[in-house]
C-alpha cells in the first residue's frame, strides 16, 4: 500500500470556502494522467462554517472504495487539527497553513509536518480579499502537485479551460497553483515517496456523480415531466435534468419547451403530479430523499392500486427524520418495497455507480410502463453527489421506450367493452387506454375497491381478484428485470449479498480476502422483487454474509420476507454511521467471524 | 366511490347540440348520495352546462378528491376519463395530467372538508400555478361521507345536528382566491341552476384556474335550523351580486336585455361571458372590489353569488412554463432523445 499509484490524500477545510474547485483540479489532473481515482466529498450540513473533507484516493488497481488509509493531510481548518492529525497513517504527511504556528502538542513523532505559509503567500500576492482566501485553496493545489507529481501541464491546461474566458481570474490563478508549486519545490524533498506516474487506465473513462448520470438517464428514457420538492441529496438531480433539457429538449424555431418541471409544494404534490402525468401517459419521475418517500406514501399506494406508472427516484441519506442529511446510508429499503398502506410492494432498481444510474434510470422508465406501478431508483448521497470514475456513457439509437400495454383509438375499436383490469395475456399486465383517445376506452381510475373490469365494487371476491392478479403481476416483472450480478471463484464456500454503492467496498474486500486465503462469491442484487437466482445463489453456501448501510439489516429481512431463506443463515455486516463503507472494514468484519467460526 | 349504472333509455326527438349529442350522453352512473344532496343539483348543472357547451365528452378529464362531493364526477360524462385521487390531493395530480396534456379540458370536483381542510395547501397552489381547469367546491360547511364533522368552511356559531356550536373562524375559498391571485372566483347555490349553469360555462371556458364555490347543503347532516349552510338559509341569504350570461362562439349573440351595468369578458376560445352588476357599481374586473364585496357581505350574514371577480389576462400554467403547444405526452421519442451522438459529445465534459 502508499506506493506509486496507490494513496490517498484529504483536505481539511471549511464549508464554504471554495476549496470545491482545488479538489475537483486535483482530482482531473489525476484522472487525464490516465491514473484511476475517486474523489469523496464529507460535508456537513451547513452553508457556511463548519467542517468539511473531501478524500481523493489513487488506485492503480481501480478501487473506487473510501481509502483504507489516508497518506497526506492538507489541513486548512484549525478546528480539526487534532482529528486530522490522529487519522493520518503512521509515516503518513500533514500539510498546514504555516501562516500561522501550529500548536506543538499536536505534533506526533511518526507524522511529517510540511509548513506552507499559504495564507501569508496569497495576502503577499493578492489585494482582494476574496481572491486570498478563495486562491489559497489553488495555491495547496499547486503544493500538492509539487509533491505528488501531478503533471503542472495538465493542471494548467484545466485552468485554461476552466477560466479561459475570464482572463485576470485565470492569471490569477495561474500566478497561485507556480506560488505553491514552486514553494513546496523549494522547501520540501520532492515529489514524495507515494506519488503519481502517468498511466493509460482512463482512457475510455469519465468522471461523474450519479445524480448527473440519473438526469441522463431520465432525458435520454424521453421523461416529459418532472415534479419535485428541493431535498438534499437529491436536488442536483432536478437541476442537471433541467439543464440537459434547456440544452437539448428546446424547440429551434419557437424556444418553446418540450419539457415540463414542476417544483412542486411539497412531496405529496410532487408524487401527485408524477402519477397524474403518468395516467395521461408521460413519461413522468421525481426525485427526493426518505423524508420525501415518507411523504409520498398514501400516493405511492394508490399508484400501485390504481396501477400507474411513474418513476420515483431515491437518492438515501442517513436518518430517521432529518438524521445525517449530507451523509449516506441504504437505510430506506424496507420502506420502498412495501410503501404506503395495505398489501403493496413495489418494483426498485439499485444501481451500484453513476453508470447504472443511468442505466437503470431508462430501465425504471421501461418497467414503469411496462407494468403500469410505481418504481423506485434507489440511489444513495455516495453515488448520487460523489464523482466516480466510470465508462463513458453510451447510447443505443435503437432504443424505444416500451409504452407497455396501451390500447389506441384502432385497438379499441376491435373491442367490444374495454375492461381496465382485465388480464387478457395470463401476465397479469392488463391493458390501459390513455384519456383524450376514445369515449369507448374511458373509464374510472380509483382508489377504492374496483372489480377487473374496472367497476367499483366492495365484493370480497371480485376485490381480492384484483389484489391477486397485481401479485402476479410483479412476479412476472421479478423474471424481466435486471437480474442479479454474480462473481464466482473456483471452490469459494462463502457467498457475500449486497446492492447499490456497496459494491465497489464488496469488489476490492473480494480480492483481500482472497489475500488471506478466503475465497468469496459475491452477489449484487440489481432489482426487486428478486429474480430466482436471487434464492439459488442464498443455497449453495456454507457461510453468508449481507453487508448493507443500515443498522437493521433491512436487506437480509428483506431476503427472509421474500425468498423464505432462514435469516439466521445469514451474517449482517453492517454499517450505519453515514460514511461509504471501506472494504478494510468489510475484511475485518467477515474474517473476524470466519475465525470465530473455525476456532 | 359506489355507483349505479344507469339504464339509457333515449328518447328518439331528444334534443342534439352542435356535436350532435343530447344531454343523456353527459349523464353518468346513477347517484348513490342521499336523495336531496345538493351535490346531485350540481350534477345536473354540471350536464348541462357541459352538454350546452358542445363539449366532447372523451376530451375532457374528471377529477376529484375524496368525500360525497368527489363522488359527483362519476355522475357526469361516462365516456370521459375520470380520477378519483386520494383525500385532498386531486389538485396536484390535476396539475401533472395537465402537464402532459394540455389539450385536454380538466373538470375538478371536491369538497369544503377535501380542499379546505386536508387539501388546503394543493388548492392554494393550483391557484398560484394557475392550472387550467374548472375546480368546483362543493360548500357544505361539513364532512358529509365521514358522517358529520364541522370542516374548515362550517361558519363561525354554527350548529351541529348534535347541537355543537362550532367556535373556530371559517375559511371563505373566495376570499382565499381572491387573496392567492386566482383569475376566475365565483359563488353559487347548488339550488340555483339557472345562475349556476351560465357560471359554470364561463368557467369552464376561462384560460387558466376557475373556482366556483357552490354552496351544496348536505341533508343528512347539515340541513338544520342553526346550519348556516343549509337550503333555508341560503335562500333568506343568497344576494346576487353579479348576473351571468354567458354567449359561446358560433352562437346567435342577442344582447340581453338589461338595465344595469355590464361587463363583457372575451373568453379564450372567443365567446364571452356577460356580467350584469347587481350590486349597484360593482365591477366584476377588481380584485379589492370583489373582496370588500364579499366580506361586507358576510359580515351582513349574506351570500354573495355570481361571477365576483375574473382576470382574463392571466397566465396559465403552461404559459409560465413555456411549453410546446403539442401535448407533451403525444411528442415523439425522437424529439426527445437526443441520441448517441449527442451523449458522444457531452461525454468529453466529464473528462
Ligand atoms: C388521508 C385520509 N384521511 C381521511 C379520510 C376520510 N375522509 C373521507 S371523505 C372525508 C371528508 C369529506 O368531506 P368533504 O370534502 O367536505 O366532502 P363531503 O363529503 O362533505 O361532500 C374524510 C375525512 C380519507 N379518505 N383519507
Ligand atoms: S351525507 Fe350529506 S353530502 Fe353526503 S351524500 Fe348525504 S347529503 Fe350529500
Amino acid at each position: 500500500m502508499s506506493g506509486i499509484n496507490d494513496f490517498a490524500f484529504k483536505s481539511a477545510t471549511v464549508n464554504g470556502t471554495g476549496s470545491a474547485s482545488a479538489n475537483t483540479l486535483l482530482m482531473q489532473a489525476i484522472f487525464r494522467m490516465g491514473i484511476p481515482v475517486t474523489g469523496k466529498n464529507i460535508f456537513p450540513s451547513n452553508i457556511q462554517g463548519l467542517p468539511t473533507w473531501y478524500e481523493i484516493r489513487v488506485s492503480h488497481e481501480g478501487f473506487t472504495a473510501r481509502p483504507p488509509v489516508i497518506d497526506l493531510i492538507v489541513a486548512l481548518n484549525p478546528s480539526t487539527y487534532p482529528q486530522d492529525i490522529a487519522s493520518l497513517r503512521p509515516g503518513g504527511y500533514l500539510m498546514y497553513d504555516s501562516s500561522w504556528p501550529l500548536d506543538p502538542k499536536l505534533v506526533r513523532d511518526d507524522v511529517t509536518i510540511l509548513g506552507v505559509p499559504l495564507g501569508q503567500m496569497c495576502r503577499e500576492a493578492f489585494t482582494r480579499d476574496r481572491d486570498r482566501t478563495l486562491l489559497r485553496n489553488i495555491a495547496y493545489a499547486g503544493a500538492l502537485a509539487a509533491l505528488l507529481q501531478i503533471d503542472m501541464a495538465v493542471i494548467e491546461q484545466m485552468l485554461t479551460e476552466n477560466y479561459g474566458r475570464k482572463k485576470s481570474l485565470l492569471e490569477a490563478n495561474h500566478r497561485a497553483v507556480r506560488m505553491g508549486y514552486d514553494y513546496a519545490r523549494r522547501h520540501f524533498d520532492c515529489p514524495l515517496p507515494f506519488r503519481c506516474e502517468p498511466m493509460n487506465e482512463t482512457a475510455g473513462a469519465v468522471l461523474m456523480d450519479g445524480n448527473t448520470a440519473c438526469a441522463l438517464g431520465a432525458l435520454y428514457a424521453g421523461a416529459t415531466v418532472g415534479a419535485w420538492y428541493p431535498i438534499t441529496p437529491s436536488t442536483s438531480l432536478m437541476d442537471a435534468f433541467k439543464e440537459f433539457c434547456q440544452e437539448f429538449r428546446v424547440d429551434p424555431d419557437t424556444k418553446l419547451n418540450r419539457y415540463c418541471i414542476i417544483q412542486a409544494e411539497d412531496e405529496l404534490a410532487a408524487a401527485g403530479m408524477v402519477i397524474g402525468a403518468g395516467w395521461m401517459g408521460a413519461r413522468s419521475f421525481t426525485c427526493t430523499s426518505g423524508p420525501g418517500i415518507s411523504l409520498m406514501q398514501e400516493f405511492l399506494g394508490y399508484a400501485y392500486y390504481a396501477e400507474i406508472p411513474g418513476v420515483f427516484i431515491n437518492v438515501q441519506r442517513a436518518g430517521p427524520a432529518t438524521g445525517l442529511p449530507t451523509r449516506t446510508q441504504q437505510a430506506d429499503l424496507l420502506t420502498m418495497a412495501y410503501a404506503s398502506h395495505g398489501d403493496t410492494k413495489h418494483i426498485i432498481l439499485f444501481p451500484a455507480d453513476p453508470r447504472e444510474c443511468f442505466t437503470l434510470t431508462v430501465a425504471a422508465f421501461d418497467a414503469a410502463e411496462r407494468f403500469q406501478t410505481p418504481v423506485f431508483v434507489a440511489s444513495d448521497l455516495d453515488i448520487g453527489m460523489n464523482d466516480w470514475m466510470m465508462p463513458r456513457l453510451t447510447w443505443d439509437d435503437g432504443y424505444r421506450p416500451d409504452r407497455g400495454k396501451v390500447l389506441d383509438a384502432a385497438a379499441l375499436e376491435q373491442v367490444k367493452n374495454f375492461s381496465r383490469y382485465l388480464d387478457a395475456d395470463g401476465d397479469g399486465v392488463a391493458a390501459r387506454t390513455l384519456p383524450g383517445v376514445s369515449g369507448k376506452g374511458a373509464y374510472f381510475t380509483r382508489g377504492s375497491g374496483h372489480d377487473k373490469h374496472g367497476a367499483y365494487t366492495e365484493d370480497s371476491a371480485a376485490y381480492a381478484e384484483v389484489l391477486d392478479r397485481i401479485r402476479r403481476k410483479l412476479e412476472t416483472a421479478a423474471h424481466t428485470l435486471p437480474k442479479p450480478v454474480i462473481s464466482r471463484q473456483d471452490g469459494a464456500d462463502v457467498g457475500i449479498v449486497f446492492l447499490g454503492s456497496s459494491e465497489a467496498p464488496v469488489r476490492e474486500a473480494v480480492v483481500r480476502l482472497r489475500e488471506h486465503g478466503v475465497r468469496a462469491d459475491a452477489m449484487r442484487i440489481c432489482a426487486f422483487p428478486f429474480a430466482p437466482e436471487v434464492r439459488e445463489f442464498l443455497d449453495r453456501y456454507k457461510t453468508l454474509f449481507v453487508v448493507e448501510q443500515n443498522r437493521d439489516a433491512q436487506l437480509r429481512a428483506l431476503l427472509t420476507i421474500e425468498t423464505g431463506f432462514p435469516r439466521d443463515q445469514m451474517i449482517p455486516v453492517l454499517d450505519f454511521a453515514g460514511q461509504p463503507m471501506t472494504a478494510d472494514e468489510l475484511v475485518t468484519a467477515m474474517s473476524t467471524h470466519l475465525a470465530g467460526a473455525s476456532a | 366511490m359506489s355507483s349505479i349504472s344507469k339504464p339509457s333509455v333515449r328518447h328518439p326527438s331528444a334534443q342534439k347540440n352542435q356535436i350532435g349529442l343530447s344531454k343523456a350522453d353527459y349523464e353518468g352512473a346513477m347517484s348513490t348520495l342521499c336523495a336531496g344532496c345538493g351535490h346531485d343539483s350540481v350534477t345536473a348543472a354540471l350536464v348541462q352546462a357541459f352538454w350546452e357547451l358542445d363539449l366532447p365528452p372523451h376530451r375532457a378529464a374528471k377529477m376529484s378528491g375524496i368525500g360525497c362531493s368527489s363522488k359527483t364526477t362519476a355522475y357526469f360524462m361516462k365516456q370521459s376519463h375520470g380520477f378519483n385521487a386520494v383525500h385532498g390531493r386531486m389538485p396536484s395530480v390535476t396539475a401533472g395530467a395537465n402537464a402532459a396534456n394540455r389539450e385536454l379540458t380538466y373538470i375538478g370536483i371536491s369538497g369544503d372538508g377535501d380542499s379546505l381542510n386536508i387539501g388546503l395547501g394543493q388548492l392554494a397552489h393550483a391557484i398560484r400555478r394557475n392550472v387550467n381547469m374548472l375546480y368546483v367546491i362543493e360548500n357544505n360547511g361539513v364532512y358529509g361521507l365521514t358522517k358529520g364533522q364541522f370542516s374548515a368552511s362550517a361558519d363561525l356559531g354554527s350548529m351541529s345536528r348534535k347541537g355543537e356550536v362550532n367556535e373556530q373562524t371559517p375559511i371563505d375559498p373566495v376570499l382565499l382566491a381572491l387573496t392567492l391571485g386566482a383569475t376566475f372566483v365565483a359563488r353559487s347555490f347548488s339550488g340555483d341552476k339557472s345562475q349556476l349553469v351560465p357560471i359554470l360555462k364561463a368557467a369552464m371556458t376561462h384560460r387558466g384556474f376557475a373556482l366556483v364555490d357552490v354552496i351544496s347543503p348536505c341533508v343528512s347532516f347539515n340541513d338544520h335550523e342553526g346550519s348556516a349552510k343549509s337550503y333555508a338559509y341560503m335562500r333568506r341569504h343568497e344576494v346576487e351580486t353579479v348576473m351571468t350570461d354567458f354567449v359561446p362562439l358560433r352562437r346567435e349573440i342577442k344582447v340581453p336585455e338589461t338595465h344595469e351595468e355590464m361587463t363583457v369578458v372575451r373568453m379564450h376560445d372567443g365567446s364571452e361571458v356577460r356580467l350584469h352588476a347587481t350590486a349597484p357599481g360593482y365591477n366584476p374586473r377588481s380584485r379589492d372590489m370583489a373582496y370588500r364585496h364579499v366580506q361586507a357581505c358576510i359580515r351582513k350574514g349574506e351570500v354573495a353569488t355570481g361571477i365576483l371577480f375574473i382576470d382574463d389576462a392571466g397566465r396559465c400554467m403552461h404559459d409560465m412554463q413555456r411549453t410546446v403547444p403539442t401535448p407533451l405526452a403525444h411528442l415523439p421519442f425522437e424529439q426527445l432523445c437526443p441520441g448517441s451522438a449527442a451523449l458522444n459529445h457531452l461525454m468529453e465534459r466529464y473528462r
